[in-house]
């Protein structure tokens, strides 16, 4: 589908990702404090040997993040090897520099040479263990997708559109006509691929489409406030991140009810985030929240696959209402892929 | 030879095409089993309320409906004198598919098929009325408890009274007195089965009486039954009576009020 959302295997990390960042600097310190312990036989040698140390690999450190990060889309395009080459290589360089300016006990070309090996040896472990990690989480990835699967559109909502829509074929074959489409539209979105992250874009589509589906068998109990006239359309996102709520809003907020009820759908862009907030009337008598549960797992298991720490999902009662919240980076698509998805849907 | 009278059909789903479609496939089986329905309701207080007057033969009940769900209905519809047949109808529940099994109680799948509408239907008007026991079974094996209402007959008409309005629940000799803010009601059931039902809601403080958890406001007390010393009484919201709690339940009760 949008082959530059890298496959899981062999990526560079992305550098702008907070969670990245603090396993970085952690990783580093961590090494360094461990060489420190090495050389040390007390307290003071400790605190000394690793301010020593630090003088180093401090800025080394701080410098090349903030190149990383700021290259950071330029080197998702490159092919891993000459990604990883890269990243080396702007190691070492700053690694030589910050050695060649503290240039103190250790000095000389050979000093240089060995604090430069140390930061290889860094930088590679750290690569080792991001590409270990790629690895673990896809399985991870394999059974979210399993999950999102089997947590996916209700067959009691199948159904009962198959019945509403047999309803109309006699009274009203255009309608029925153009909801078997929705329909099919539908399943085919369901059934894609997700492990690779799509548009919000065409999550909104896909919502709107099973939306439709409802409303011809909900009529008028079922009310939709849409407030995306300022979403972010070309905002990268977990596939089937907005649907499954919507079908839960509607199967714990809108069916319970007799009179009609007000699902409200509200996505903006807060400079480098995307809110987004879905409100539906709460039904305490209602119990069977297992449904959701699962829903809001999987979902917030799939925000922190793909964003790490910087995906947040909240949830709960606000007065007569249940409300979720969902913070992640803006991530913008190719420009192409926006087009080419909208041209599909 | 003279052709039976067609069968009366009254038809409960929440959602409007789906009775629709329901009416068409009745439509489509006049001729092979001349029927009329004489009615229709979106949810179960409005069918319980119309129905009686409409003499019904057959009921095609959906499961899934706001406030009161299809096997709560049914259980209304049973304390009728000569209570219609009911066919349950669903689209996907797993648990209501196996709790009708195991009650031999007759279901619908939606999409319905004529063909098997037609069976369900034959079968119905052979049957008659399916028993309160077997839906009652179904109910609580498939997770369809406690009901939101308790049901009174009173005049071939059936008064549905809310649980959430009543204050206490009192065993007399046959009957269950409900007793509500503002009226008194006779019930045709067990105390026991509906402690067991409405555990959540309600709390034995005697043998004989169960009140409901949040009325209760505090205790009082008072002169034992049989005089032989002191025992406490339940002071409730919205009714004057105060009642008497057993030695045996009052730790149980102490430790609700407290806690």
């Amino acid at each position: 589908m949008n082959p530059n959302t890298n496959a899981v295997p062999d990526a560079l990390p992305d550098f702008r990702n907070l969670g990245v960042a603090a396993r970085i600097l952690v990783g580093v310190n961590l090494g360094a404090f461990v060489a420190a312990a090495i050389k040390a036989t007390t307290f003071a040698q400790l605190v000394s040997e690793f301010l020593d140390i630090a003088l180093v690999v401090e800025p080394t450190l701080i410098a090349s993040l903030a190149v990383f990060s700021a290259a950071s889309p330029w080197l998702a395009r490159l092919p891993y090897l000459i990604g990883l080459a890269t990243v080396a290589a702007v190691v070492l360089v700053f690694t030589a520099g910050a050695a060649f300016l503290r240039a103190s006990v250790d000095a000389g070309p050979l000093g240089i040479v060995r604090t430069g090996a140390f930061a290889l040896l860094a930088t590679a472990l750290l690569a080792g263990y991001f590409h270990l990690r790629n690895r673990a989480f896809s399985p991870a990835l394999a059974e979210a997708r399993l999950q999102a699967l089997q947590a996916r559109i209700r067959p009691h909502f199948l159904f009962n559109t198959l019945n509403a829509v047999l309803s109309l074929i006699r009274k009203d074959a255009r309608r029925a006509e153009a909801a078997i489409e929705d329909l099919a539209e539908l399943y085919r979105m369901v059934m894609a691929d997700t492990k690779n992250l799509t548009t919000l874009a065409r999550e909104l589509d896909l919502t709107r489409q099973y939306l439709n589906l409802e409303q011809l068998r909900l009529g008028e109990r079922l009310v939709v406030d849409w407030q995306t006239a300022e979403a972010p359309r070309d905002a990268l996102v977990p596939p089937l991140l907005l649907q499954p709520l919507v079908e839960n809003a509607v199967y714990h907020g809108i069916e319970p009810g007799m009179g009609p009820g007000t699902i409200v759908i509200a996505i903006r862009r807060d400079k480098d985030r995307v809110h987004l907030k879905l409100t539906n009337p709460y039904h305490p008598e209602h119990q069977h929240r297992q449904g959701n549960r699962i829903a809001l797992a999987n979902i917030r298991e799939r925000l922190a696959l793909h964003f790490d720490v910087e995906g947040v999902l909240e949830s709960g009662v606000k007065g007569s209402s249940y409300e979720i919240r969902m913070t992640m980076p803006y991530r913008r698509a190719a420009p192409h892929s926006v087009s080419g998805e909208r041209a599909a849907a | 030879m003279t052709t039976p009278p067609p069968l009366r059909v009254f038809l409960v789903d929440d959602e409007q095409p789906a009775r629709e479609r329901m009416r068409e496939v009745l439509g489509d089986l006049a001729v092979e089993l001349p029927n009329l329905v004489v009615g229709e309701a979106a949810n179960g207080e409005e069918a319980l309320t119309a129905l009686p007057a409409l003499a019904p033969d057959v009921v095609l009940v959906d499961i899934h409906m706001p406030q009161m769900n299809g096997m709560e209905f049914a259980r209304h519809l049973a304390i009728l004198e000569t209570p219609p047949a009911v066919v349950f109808v669903t689209a996907h529940d797993q648990y209501a598919i196996e709790a009708f099994e195991v009650n031999a109680l007759d279901y619908l799948l939606k999409p319905v098929r004529a063909a098997r509408l037609a069976v369900a239907l034959a079968k119905a008007r052979a049957t008659g009325a399916v028993s309160r026991d077997a839906v009652d079974r179904a109910a609580v094996q498939a997770g369809q408890v406690p009901r939101r209402f308790f049901s009174v007959g009173e005049r071939g008409k059936i008064l549905l009274v809310p649980v959430a309005d009543v204050v206490y629940l009192k065993a007399e000799l046959k009957y269950v007195t409900v007793r509500t803010a503002d009226k008194e009601h006779l019930l045709e059931e067990a105390l026991t089965s509906l402690e067991q039902e409405f555990a959540g809601i309600f709390v034995r403080i005697h043998r004989s009486c169960l009140v409901a958890r949040r009325r209760i406001r505090g205790f009082e007390r008072v002169t034992d039954e049989d005089g032989e010393g002191a025992g406490w009484a339940v002071i409730l919201d919205g009714v004057p009576d105060k009642l008497p709690v057993s030695r045996r339940q009052w730790p149980t009760i102490k430790a609700l009020a407290s806690g």
